[in-house]
């Protein structure tokens, strides 16, 4: 089994927790600070919707070593509303915190791999990964 | 050596020219980095991670401190790296959507072309000029077997791409009206049908149809709420209003029109207009139909009839 550990998100400190959790593993990984800074921007934005629109969920985060290429994985688990319209909300300029955030479009551009599944009325499970070059 | 490490040394070199001796050489080339790094998709964290970098180079014994602070500026500078994307990306959209309308507007150009009739007794001439790429104003010309002209004119009120897409349907039911019913009246009576059925509600058409028959110099004509056009008397050499009422296409579906007639005479002129032309706004405000004919007279003054 890998490395893989998990932050409860439950009120806005729990985004701070997520955060740091992000960034230890992107050191450990040896991401530089420019990495380290998107891969928690990514975190947060997360984070901070589960916080916002689902009410709780939790932020997992797995070291990933594939063929000899390491990286870093986000998965962001909830059993909120949902997302209807996956499509909608990807596309740019659709947040309705007016684009000051980066929002998940912004989130996924941090990233290199990025997954959205939502069942409307079940929740919602993102899985994104940063590859170490 | 790649571009970004290249744009690290030259990042490098003029930070520390400036350093040594604070000019404005050095800061023109800082400039011109600027450019560089659009150009190649730097983001402005990247930026500040470069500086640090530098500095640390630069300034082995700076205090830690000062350092760090770079650390929480990258932070700070994150949202607007993801700004910087979002543009790009929103850009390129937009350039896409660019061409797209443009090709549009050239298949509705095709589209909607019409021949302009070439019979003895009359002479006509015609000229659109959208008010944006996508016209909302559309003419056609239709000639039958009995030589007789028909002429419609048409706007969809609201303009733009909408409105565009809505003149081709017109058109295409315009085509496919059978040969016989080509009365001003009953041609309108059709096309609100078309247009009720088809097209949103909140989107409405004017249009004018009128038909010359040269065999009795009779032209018969309706209106759906269309600007009314001008008709000029060569015997008394003066204008009037072609006045006709009617409902705009598309409100009620059992809408009737009512058909007018007119005797054309030798020497006379009948002039077809869409709001556009009211609507145009010169330097003193909207043209006023009455400001339209001065100039109209004008215009018949200086180039008389060639017969
Ligand atoms: N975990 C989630 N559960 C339910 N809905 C979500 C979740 N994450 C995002 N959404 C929906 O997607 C929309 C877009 O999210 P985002 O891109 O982060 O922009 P913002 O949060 O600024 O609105 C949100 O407004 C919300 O409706
Ligand atoms: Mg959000």
């Amino acid at each position: 089994m890998e490395f893989q550990s998990c932050v409860k998100i439950i009120n806005e400190w729990d985004i701070v927790a997520a955060r740091q959790l992000g960034r230890n593993v992107a050191k450990e990984l040896g991401f530089g600070t420019v990495d380290q800074a998107r891969i928690t921007t990514a975190i947060s934005e997360l984070a901070r919707n589960i916080y916002l629109y689902a009410g709780q969920g939790s932020v997992s985060i797995e070291k990933l070593n594939i063929n000899g290429k390491s990286g870093l994985k986000i998965i962001a688990d909830d059993q909120g509303p949902g997302i209807e319209d996956i499509r909608r909300v990807m596309e740019d300029g659709y947040t309705t915190s007016g684009g000051l955030g980066a929002g998940l479009p912004g989130a996924k551009r941090l990233m290199d791999d990025f997954d959205i599944e939502s069942i409307p009325g079940e929740g919602t499970k993102i899985i994104a990964t940063k590859w170490l070059r | 050596m790649d571009i970004r490490e290249n744009m690290e040394k030259k990042y490098h070199e003029a930070l520390s020219t400036y350093l040594k001796d604070q000019n404005e050489q050095a800061l023109y080339q800082g400039q011109k980095i600027s450019r560089l790094h659009i150009k190649y998709n730097i983001s402005p964290e990247e930026i500040i991670s470069m500086h640090k970098n530098n500095l640390m180079e630069l300034y082995p014994e700076l205090p830690g401190k000062v350092l760090d602070s770079f650390d929480f500026l990258l932070e700070v500078m994150m949202g607007y790296g993801i700004a910087y994307r979002e543009h790009q990306s929103l850009r390129h959209q937009q350039q896409e959507l660019k061409t797209e309308i443009e090709i549009a507007a050239n298949v509705q150009h095709t589209l909607l072309e019409t021949e302009i009739p070439d019979i003895k007794a009359l002479e006509i001439g015609a000229i659109s000029v959208p008010a944006r790429q996508m016209n909302g104003d559309y003419y056609h010309f239709v000639q039958d077997e009995n030589e007789r002209i028909g002429v419609g004119i048409a706007d969809v009120i609201g303009k733009g791409i909408p409105a565009a897409l809505c003149m081709s349907m017109i058109k295409y039911a315009m085509d496919s009206l059978p040969e016989h019913r080509h009365e001003p009246n009953s041609v309108l009576e059709s096309l609100n049908r078309v247009v009720e059925h088809n097209v949103d509600p909140s989107m409405f058409i004017t249009m004018f149809y009128g038909l010359y028959d040269p065999h009795d110099r009779l032209f018969s004509y309706a209106s759906a709420g269309h600007e009314p056009g001008f008709y000029y008397d060569a015997a008394t050499g003066t204008f009037s209003d072609l006045d006709a009422k009617g409902l705009l296409l598309g409100v009620d579906k059992k809408t009737r029109y009512r058909q007018y007639e007119k005797k054309v005479n030798r020497g006379d002129m009948i002039i077809l207009l869409s709001d556009g032309v009211t609507e145009c706004r010169t330097n003193d405000g909207f043209i006023e139909g009455k400001r339209l004919l001065v100039s109209l007279k004008r215009i018949c003054i200086c180039k008389p009839r060639k017969w």
